[in-house]
């Protein structure tokens, strides 16, 4: 198992430095270098600037400046944000942790909304509920999610039962730990949930067919002939095995949990990487973008990585396989 | 006690579809299993056979689309019109089933041993070495290495390993019919005899019966007491095993016989089954 | 191509299909008839009556009209309709000028009402715009780049793909790891750095094009993933490894054997990867890095709803872009989904 994991780390390496070297391209197709705003900014030295040129290499090709801000990375100097006026690593651990858990909220969120409806839709399968959570799930789908993040706004503001943006209340900064930690959720739930939503139809759709390919294996049968009760059957052997897709479906819905948290951060305006990187390439502070599409690309990838992980914990043919 | 039959089923009638489409797969079959007798249910695929012996626990899935009726007589009780509990009872504790296709008959995210120990603690609730048990059942069923084994999944194992893990499995319960549904289909030639043989042994070890369901005659031989040839939803001959292939009544049985290649006959081409002449 | 009509035809004979292909194509008529249905232009603003509620219909004389409104609130932009006072709408009449097509000018309009005032099907924005005017304006937008850039991408894709898939070896295996490079980054950030890279190369009226060719750049990837995934099981098939053993060119099976046998695949790839096209532009416009205004886009309009003032009062009307957005995108979702039923028969029998 360790030496599996080793190994798929191992196979990261080729793909960060394809992404960073895309982002890279990106970046630098821009009319201007890097530095044309710091160069406006009135507060930035000469010096600076000047110190920054030689430190990414600006008078050089752009394989060398490459493989210089690639050095630079490695070292985790991201270079400075002109915006913000701080090193674009502080930003980053301030705003990666935000998406992360907004993120994994909203995963969590679906994933307890999706498994039991699909589950349910599966074993009563045609049913008025079959039916109706179909068509929900389309209607899930078909919501962008920055309307969604409107509407809920919208909502918020109208009821008035949740905050209608941000991380934290105005008073956070006097509240003691506990009641922080709630201020906290109290603002998370309305973000996870918008977000949570558009992957709750695909993962139910997901589950319901997985449930309904395993209702129809062998093994149940012959679980029904060993004498099972009906719930053990389907929870010890359906389910069992029907979970197992959800996992390789994990990277997939990762991937859109991210570009979604970015919209739905800015119209919520939490305070995540997503609206950082927006922010960043309205003012054009390239250093920042750069960064972000990095940060948040090798979140994507460490995200398949541990669903792969996950998929090999939970699925002894793969765990097995890979050990041989 | 003794001369009762094991299982005694009368007036068997399976359907199958709803109103404007309803295919009549078993069509008021009767037949009985004595004590420790090895039937072999023959006949080709379409004919009734493993929707019979499903029907015995009523393992068929339960809707509207498909219908049972007659009486299946185990021991005492109609399983045909027991409640779930006391069906479950049945299921695996009295009556077990082996499948064609081990690999897929195996739950594959589970190991062997969990398998075996989930039917030990339904059936057999007083055996407290549940562990010990499990390796004696895959010795008793000739699996090399039984302590390894146990923490196997399916996918480790070869076909006839999977199948013996099968029949261990079907064993742990001690029941009283083995419903073996064409057990050897899916393995290569050699590794059938193999299973044939095992399952020659354990008849003749355990007071259990076995009901043999298969499309191939040649597997009946030297291992059934008696065979019951179906025929399109019906049984068309029944008997002994040596009077049926001796001298067969029915046309199909004939033609099922034929069908069997044997070694020091010169034949042109294999015999095929001549469906006019059957149904005249 | 016959496959192709078999599929639609087969659409045409389920109850829903039908449903569906008959909302799609009047949602691609408004379309292209806005101008002639819409009674304003995108741009004509009546700074006087912001935030106007939909004008009520009523009937007078045999002849249906339109109330008229006055502004009761200055500060919350409250309108009530005068007692008794009403305009006529007039059919058929001629207003603002524009051509048809874009060929042929014209001046007729579907219906208008006097200069002097107003109809406000669906309210208007903060300027005063007519929102239905604009709704139908944006679905050019929305309902053309979905084909235009699903278009472009499935013929990138394809020429890639089947390419990888045919010729294997080291092409296939540059070609994938570039795709998976493009698929790591998630797909919106990609999306804006890819905005903010290129936009500076085209001035502002060229928006459309940016977002077209960013949407394709960012499309083709997965297209082609799943283009040479096909490929690669038709190559194997006896029909292709005759005309490779007759030495036919690889243009020729590409194109005469593949695509044919990859048409009905490609036609419920397509159909299923709209909605990300109209998100995609959507969500760009949304955040106001595609279309700018004056033009009007269903994204940016919504955008506009974004404001303080939006949210504490009841302007329900400037949410409309965001149901016009979700009822073309669930129409090509439903639409695939039953394109996939037909043409994957085995995915069919899993679903039911």
């Amino acid at each position: 198992m360790i030496s599996f994991i080793l190994r798929r780390l191992f196979t990261l390496i080729p793909m960060l430095l394809g992404i960073s070297l895309l982002a890279f391209v990106i970046m630098t197709a821009a009319p201007g270098d890097f530095l044309n705003e710091a160069r406006a900014a009135r507060d930035v030295s000469d010096e600076t600037i000047q110190q920054m040129e030689k430190q990414f290499g600006l008078d050089q090709p752009w394989y060398i400046q490459y493989l210089l801000w690639l050095k630079n990375i490695v070292t985790l100097n991201f270079g400075d944000s002109w915006t913000y006026k701080v090193p674009v690593i502080e930003l980053l651990r301030e705003r990666v942790p935000a998406t992360l858990i907004l993120s994994l909220s909203s995963l969590t969120i679906a994933w307890l909304i999706a498994v039991p409806l699909g589950v349910l839709a599966a074993m009563y399968k045609d049913s008025i509920f079959d039916r109706a959570s179909s068509i929900l799930a389309y209607a899930a789908i078909s919501i962008p999610e920055f309307f969604l993040a409107l509407l809920a706004v919208v909502f918020a503001a109208q009821t008035g039962w949740f905050p209608i943006g941000g991380r934290t209340s105005i008073e956070h900064e006097f509240m003691s730990r506990p009641e922080q930690w709630i201020d906290y959720l109290y603002h998370l739930i309305l973000p996870s949930l918008v977000l949570g939503l558009g992957s709750v139809a695909g993962l139910m759709r997901i589950m319901r067919a997985n449930f309904l390919d395993s209702i129809r294996s062998e093994y149940v049968t012959t679980a029904r002939a060993k004498g099972l009760k009906e719930d053990i059957i389907m929870f010890r052997h359906v389910l069992r095995n029907a979970i197992n897709p959800l996992l390789t479906a994990f990277g997939f819905y990762l991937a859109s949990l991210l570009s979604g948290a970015l919209l739905v951060e800015n119209v919520m305006n939490y305070p995540g990487l997503g609206q950082l990187v927006f922010q960043s390439l309205l003012r054009q502070d390239q250093y920042v973008v750069m960064a972000a599409v990095l940060v948040g690309a090798s979140m994507l990838v460490l995200g398949n990585l541990i669903a792969d992980i996950l998929l090999a914990w939970a699925d002894p043919r793969i765990r097995t396989r890979k050990a041989i | 006690m003794s001369n009762k039959p094991l299982l005694n089923v009368k007036d068997l009638h399976i359907s199958f579809g709803q109103v404007n489409s309803i295919s009549h797969a078993v069509q008021g079959i009767s037949f009985k299993i004595e004590k420790g007798e090895t039937v072999a249910v023959v006949g080709e695929s379409g004919s009734g056979k493993s929707v019979t012996a499903m029907a015995l626990t009523r393992l068929l899935p339960e809707s509207a689309h498909c219908k049972i009726t007659g009486c299946i007589q185990l021991e005492e009780q109609d399983t045909l019109a027991l409640e779930a509990d006391a069906l479950r009872e049945i299921r695996g504790g009295k009556i077990a089933y082996i499948f064609q296709e081990p690999s897929t008959s195996l739950n594959p995210v589970y190991t062997i041993g969990f398998q075996i120990k989930e039917a030990l603690d339904l059936h057999r609730p007083e055996v407290t070495d549940q562990q010990a048990e499990a390796e004696r059942l895959l010795d008793a069923v000739g699996i090399k290495d039984p302590r390894q084994t146990l923490n196997d999944y399916p996918h480790q194992l070869s076909g006839g390993m999977q199948q013996r893990a099968m029949i261990a499995m079907a064993l742990a319960c001690q029941p009283k019919l083995l419903v073996a549904d064409e057990p050897t289909t899916a393995l290569d030639v050699t590794i059938q005899a193999q299973i044939i043989e095992l399952l020659k042994k354990l008849k003749s070890e355990q007071e259990m019966s076995i009901m043999l369901i298969t499309h191939n005659f040649g597997i009946v031989t030297g291992f059934a007491d008696r065979v019951i040839v179906m025929f399109r939803g019906n049984i068309v001959e029944s008997g002994p095993t040596d009077e049926v292939l001796k001298n067969p009544q029915h046309p199909y049985t004939q033609a099922l016989i034929d069908c069997i290649p044997k070694l020091g006959k010169k034949q042109d081409r294999l015999t095929t089954i001549d469906y006019e002449k059957i149904t005249g | 191509m016959s496959r192709i009509r078999e599929v639609i035809v087969a659409v045409w004979d389920r109850k829903s299909g039908r449903a569906l292909l008959i909302l799609l194509l009047a949602l691609y008529v408004c379309a292209i008839a806005a101008p002639f249905i819409a009674p304003y232009e995108t741009s004509t603003q009546e700074l006087g009556k912001a935030f106007h509620p939909p004008t009520s219909l009523t009937f007078s004389e045999g002849r249906l009209a339109v109330r008229i409104y006055q502004q009761t609130n200055k500060d919350l932009n409250l309108f009530e309709p005068i007692e008794g006072k009403i305009a006529p709408i007039h059919f058929f009449s001629r207003g603002y000028e524009y051509k048809i097509l874009g060929i042929l000018p014209w001046d007729r309009h579907l219906f208008t009402v006097d200069e002097a005032h107003r109809i406000y099907l669906l309210g208007s924005d903060s300027t005063g715009r007519d929102v239905f005017s604009r709704l139908l304006y944006g679905s050019q937008i929305s309902l053309s780049i979905g084909l235009i850039g699903i278009s472009i991408t499935l013929f990138f894709g394809f020429i890639v793909g089947a390419v990888a898939g045919f010729y294997g070896g080291k092409t296939d295996f540059v070609i994938m790891r570039l795709v998976e490079i493009l698929m790591a980054i998630p797909g919106l950030y990609l999306l804006l750095a890819l905005r903010s890279a290129l936009a500076p190369y085209f001035s502002s009226t060229k928006m459309y094009l940016v977002i077209v060719i960013i949407l394709a750049l960012i499309g083709w990837a997965g297209t082609s993933r799943m283009i040479r995934g096909m490929a690669l099981s038709i190559r194997n098939r006896p029909f292709v490894q005759a005309s490779e053993a007759m030495g036919q060119s690889t243009t020729v099976i590409l194109f005469r054997h593949i695509l044919p046998n990859l048409s009905s695949y490609l036609l419920v790839a397509a159909t299923l990867s709209i909605p990300g096209y109209i998100l995609g532009e959507a969500a760009l416009s949304f955040l106001g890095l595609g279309i700018t205004e004056p033009d009007a886009s269903w994204g940016l309009m919504l955008s506009q709803a974004q404001e303080a003032r939006i949210l504490m009062l009841n302007f329900w009307w400037m949410l409309t872009p965001g149901v016009a957005i979700f009822i073309t995108v669930m129409a090509f979702n439903l639409l695939g989904d039953i394109l996939r039923d037909i043409v994957d028969p085995k995915f069919g029998i899993n679903k039911s």
